[in-house]
């Protein structure tokens, strides 16, 4: 069995702990536990960073390196930075802890019904909180194959805290080094037919009554880094009805090569590029995930989802992650209207009737709103 | 600065085309009812054709249910309740097709509407319940009135019981006194058939402007089914019918329904049945009044009703036996609905707080109160009252068709009301007199030669609309009653430019997608052809087609928005609608594969040949 101090499997059936597990995985956790389709995998929990760095001595190293460093000082920044994540690769994993991520990877493994690739992904204690976003400073490492290859990436996403900028952004905003801890997720490579993201409300106006997607073809990290222009369609959140959508270029996607292992770059063809990567039923059932997702937590929530091309219909929806949304705070249109007391009736807002009307008519689907006079 | 798009509009009425045949048609209706162009402004006016209500040509004593219906209109909002943006629509006849013009009120005026409108509508709001209860009292007396008008041949003389009790009166006068009743009775309950319809498309729409407001781009359908009532008068006709169908499989007596189109031979068949009785019992409970109830609007004279043509539902109820038999659940959904409305209802409401969320509650409750009676009136009016008014009126025909004035009773409708009055006088003054009417001598041949005008108009489809539209459309009732927007007059215009034969749209009505084959349905005659399974496109369909709905995948229309009868029905059956596509019917062919998008508003042919 595995020590739950070190490893924690996503369905283990242990409390989400953010410092334990760091946000990602917490979240993963949290969101197996409620049913949600979370493809499998584990936590390597942040005690095993903490015990990694105290046995191997790097702990005092990291402390002597980053003493008196100068934020501003972009060369000694660099030089220390690329010293530790040296040290972080090299030095020796206690055998415990090795022992412990062999087992977890070897019973994932069979469970998968065989040798599958994975993803490992660093889980920050700090990332994913909604007042302090390190979104996009740590690590992702996508069809990763073989224990040792695994470990290295364990490893890399350990580093990946001292990297040139993180290192900048916590000497500027005053974040000590000392608590600092990571967990790293282990996780089933999805096969994504079609990926993105998913935010339950409108990202423009933060009216939470619409669910707004963006997708693409392959694996999602083409649309979460902006690579390319995915699918934009937005859906009214209660009837699941398409509001508005516009068809992205989708020009690339990221696939494995079945010959190479790896993940490579794709050209979309013509054909596949003019139209939606995602059938309206799929839009649907995105849009119900994000609800779930969002009710869940109870608020806003901004998911990664991807369509695994080895499952079938019905079992291909999968939920890679969900975060609160932070960018957009609740926001109420302002009434114009005040209820007559009694009846519920704005009488006084009647002059204004026509006007109103018009333009609610006018956003009837598959019209634009045009003046002839403008 | 783009130059100024060129204002592009409708033909002006006089520049339309006059049917071959159909020369001087303008003669078959009253003179004020004829675009003739007299005041000079007809010709400049805006109008758009209401193909809703009427979607084929009038003939002449037809016009009295457009008349009395929108002139009462008009009196609620001008008149009655003030409306402060709104006055009335004004109304004409252009071959054949009734047209409309709404008036607004002037700028300035409307200000001073406000206080009174607040005063009138409150009262109507504040006690709503107490008042409709009021008003389906009213109804049902004027109904009640109305059947007991009997028109019979006079006598050859007077009975002597009159002789000795001094009548002095020969029972024309009772002969005139019912006609000139019956057509009182039928304007009465038109004014009464908008006390209520006005507010409650107002209150829809001070809900519909709140959630379009709080929720920008909200789906019609989604404001709709948050104040639809479930359980509702106007579909009470068809689950009387689903009622008799499991009752009749409950008592063993399916094998009576062989040949319902005998209905003489079916009623018989049930009777002789054991526990036969107690089912007719039932039947005959359920017909009065619920078989008042038409295949078609109630504003046509040759539109059938039920109760006189006993073979309709008692196909639907054969067609329901087998249903049931096959192991569906012919009965709605109701639970699934109410627990769908509160759904949806719940989680708008979930999205608000404080003063927005108190409004909501205060609109939303308004608008589910006031709207359910926008459905109902129309079984009390449009089936029950009318249904009653156009048997009297064969009834009156009859007596004429009787006396050598025209061969068959509906050829009367060929008159306007007040030559019906003038014949009558013709009629009786002959029979008095003991002479010989005029009318035989020249009904015969002139209702021929306007028989030849009303086919000769058939033949043309209305213009959707005449002359220059607005900039933009803004009286709340046309967008509400008759989905006349700024968009949609625009895409008929458009519509003549590219006519884009692959892509129909329309309303999205009712959600959902499905694929099917397609029956074309232009005639209520035409349903019984609709097999199981198969999608729906007509021109326009009636609530009473209810029955149907239990057999379609989805439904496709010509003419209606979202509150149209095609879209309430297919929302309460949960099948995919798209309405007011214009060219659905006529573009769509029987037995073509199509791909029907409630969602979206879109119907695709996706195999052309049927």
């Amino acid at each position: 069995m595995h020590d739950t101090q070190y490893i924690q499997f996503f369905d283990g059936g242990h409390d989400p702990d953010v410092e334990i597990l760091g946000g990602k995985c917490s979240s993963l956790v949290s969101l197996t536990a409620a049913g949600m389709p979370v493809p499998p995998g584990f936590a390597v929990t942040t005690n095993t960073y903490r015990m990694f760095v105290h046995e191997s001595g790097l702990d005092a190293t990291i402390h002597r390196l980053l003493d008196g460093l100068d934020p501003d000082d972009v060369r000694s920044v660099d030089s220390r930075s690329a010293a530790i994540r040296e040290e972080m690769l090299l030095r020796p994993v206690p055998d415990e802890l090795r022992g412990q991520a062999y087992l977890a990877y070897h019973d994932l493994m069979e469970r998968c019904g065989g040798s599958v690739p994975v993803a490992v992904r660093s889980s920050a204690t700090a990332e994913d909180l909604p007042e302090a976003s390190f979104a996009g400073q740590q690590d992702t490492y996508l069809w990763v194959t073989g224990m040792d290859n695994v470990t290295d990436h364990i490893r890399q996403c350990w580093a990946s805290l001292y990297t040139s900028r993180a290192i900048t952004y916590r000497l500027k905003n005053g974040i000590q080094n000392d608590g600092l801890s990571m967990a790293v997720a282990v996780q089933k490579m999805v096969n994504a037919a079609t990926s993105g993201v998913a935010i339950t409300l409108h990202p423009g106006t933060g009216d939470r009554s619409k669910v707004t997607i963006d997708a693409s073809y392959g694996v999602g990290e083409m649309v979460v880094s902006g690579q390319v222009t995915p699918d934009n369609i937005m859906l009214d959140k209660v009837m699941l009805t398409i509001v508005s959508e516009r068809l992205g270029d989708k020009h690339a996607e990221l696939v494995p090569d079945p010959g190479s292992r790896q993940l490579v770059e794709r050209e979309v063809d013509e054909a596949r590029r003019n139209r939606r990567c995602l059938t309206d039923a799929q839009v649907v059932e995105v849009a119900q995930m994000a609800k779930r997702a969002e009710k869940h937590y109870g608020c806003p929530q901004d998911i990664e989802f991807a369509f695994d091309a080895d499952l079938p219909d019905g079992q291909n929806l999968l939920l890679l992650q969900s975060r609160p949304e932070t960018v957009h705070s609740v926001k109420i249109p302002e009434q114009k209207s005040k209820p007559a007391v009694g009846s519920g009736f704005s009488f006084g807002n009647l002059s204004a009737l026509a006007a109103t009307a018009s333009k609610a008519a006018g956003t009837l689907p598959g019209h634009q709103h045009t003046h002839p006079h403008d | 600065m783009t130059a100024q798009p060129i204002m592009k509009s409708f033909p002006k009425p006089s520049e339309i085309s006059v049917p071959d045949g159909a020369q001087g048609w303008e003669d078959l209706y009253p003179y004020f009812l004829s675009f003739r162009n007299l005041s000079g402004s007809e010709d400049e006016k805006f109008w758009f054709c209401d193909s809703q209500h009427w979607p084929t040509v009038y003939k002449p004593f037809e016009t009295i249910g457009g008349e009395f219906a929108v002139k009462c209109l008009g009196q609620y909002n001008t008149r009655h309740l003030m409306i402060p943006p709104a006055n009335g629509i004004e109304f004409k006849i252009h071959m054949g097709y009734l047209y409309m013009s709404p008036i607004p009120v002037p700028e300035e005026q409307i200000p001073a509407r406000v206080p009174e409108f607040e005063r009138r509508a409150g009262h109507y709001f504040q006690n709503w319940d107490t008042l409709l209860e009021g008003w389906k009292v009213k109804v049902r007396a004027t109904i009640a009135e109305m059947e007991t008008l009997h028109f019979a041949p006079l006598p050859d003389m007077v009975p002597f019981d009159d002789i000795v009790q001094g009548v002095a009166k020969d029972g024309s006068e009772v002969l005139m006194e019912n006609y000139d009743r019956l057509i009182q009775l039928c304007y009465q309950n038109g004014q009464y058939h908008f006390e209520f319809l006005n507010l409650g498309y107002l209150a829809y729409l001070d809900f519909f402007g709140f959630a379009k407001e709080a929720f920008p781009g909200i789906p019609d359908q989604a404001i709709a089914k948050m104040v639809q009532g479930v359980d509702m008068e106007l579909f009470r006709p068809d689950d009387e019918l689903k009622k008799l169908a499991l009752l009749a499989i409950e008592m063993d007596l399916t094998a009576a329904f062989d040949n319902t189109d005998d209905v003489e031979a079916t009623l018989a068949g049930v009777r002789a049945l054991p526990g036969g009785e107690q089912w007719i019992e039932v039947y005959e409970e359920a017909k009065d009044p619920w078989f008042n109830f038409t295949v078609g609007n109630g504003f046509y004279g040759h539109d059938k009703y039920w109760i006189e043509h006993q073979d309709i539902p008692l196909g639907y109820i054969k067609d329901y036996i087998r249903r049931a038999l096959d192991g569906h659940d012919i009965m709605r959904p109701v639970a699934e609905l109410v627990a769908e409305r509160d759904r949806i209802t719940q989680e708008y409401r979930d999205l608000l707080d404080g003063e927005a969320l108190a409004a909501f509650d205060a609109k939303r409750g308004l608008a589910a109160t006031a709207y359910p009676y926008v459905e109902n009136h129309n079984f009390y009016i449009e089936h029950w009252t009318m249904g009653v008014f156009w048997r009297k009126v064969r009834e009156l025909g009859a007596v004429f068709a009787q006396a050598g004035f025209w061969q068959a009773p509906e050829d009367m409708l060929y008159l306007t009301r007040g030559e019906v009055r003038d014949a009558l006088f013709d009629y009786v003054t002959a029979w008095a007199v003991g002479g010989e009417p005029t009318g035989p001598h020249y009904w015969p041949a002139e209702i021929e030669r306007r028989r030849r005008i009303v086919d000769a108009l058939s033949t043309q489809r209305p213009q959707p609309a005449l002359n220059t539209p607005p900039a933009e459309i803004t009286e709340p009732f046309t967008m509400m009653l008759y989905g006349i927007t700024t968009e949609q007059v625009q895409q008929w215009l458009a519509a003549d430019e590219q006519d884009d034969d692959a892509a129909i749209t329309g309303m999205a009505a009712s959600p959902g997608i499905v694929e099917g084959y397609a029956r074309v349905i232009t005639h209520a005659d035409e349903l019984s052809s609709v097999q199981e399974g198969e999608i729906l496109v007509a021109t326009i369909t009636a609530p009473s087609w209810g029955p149907i709905f239990g057999k379609i995948k989805a439904t496709v229309t010509d003419i209606g928005g979202m509150m149209s009868h095609a879209a309430i029905v297919c929302r309460e059956y949960g099948l995919p609608a798209v309405t007011g596509t214009g060219k659905g019917s006529t573009t769509i062919e029987t037995g073509q594969f199509i791909r029907v998008d409630g969602n979206s508003g879109r119907v695709e042919i996706l195999e052309p040949t049927g």
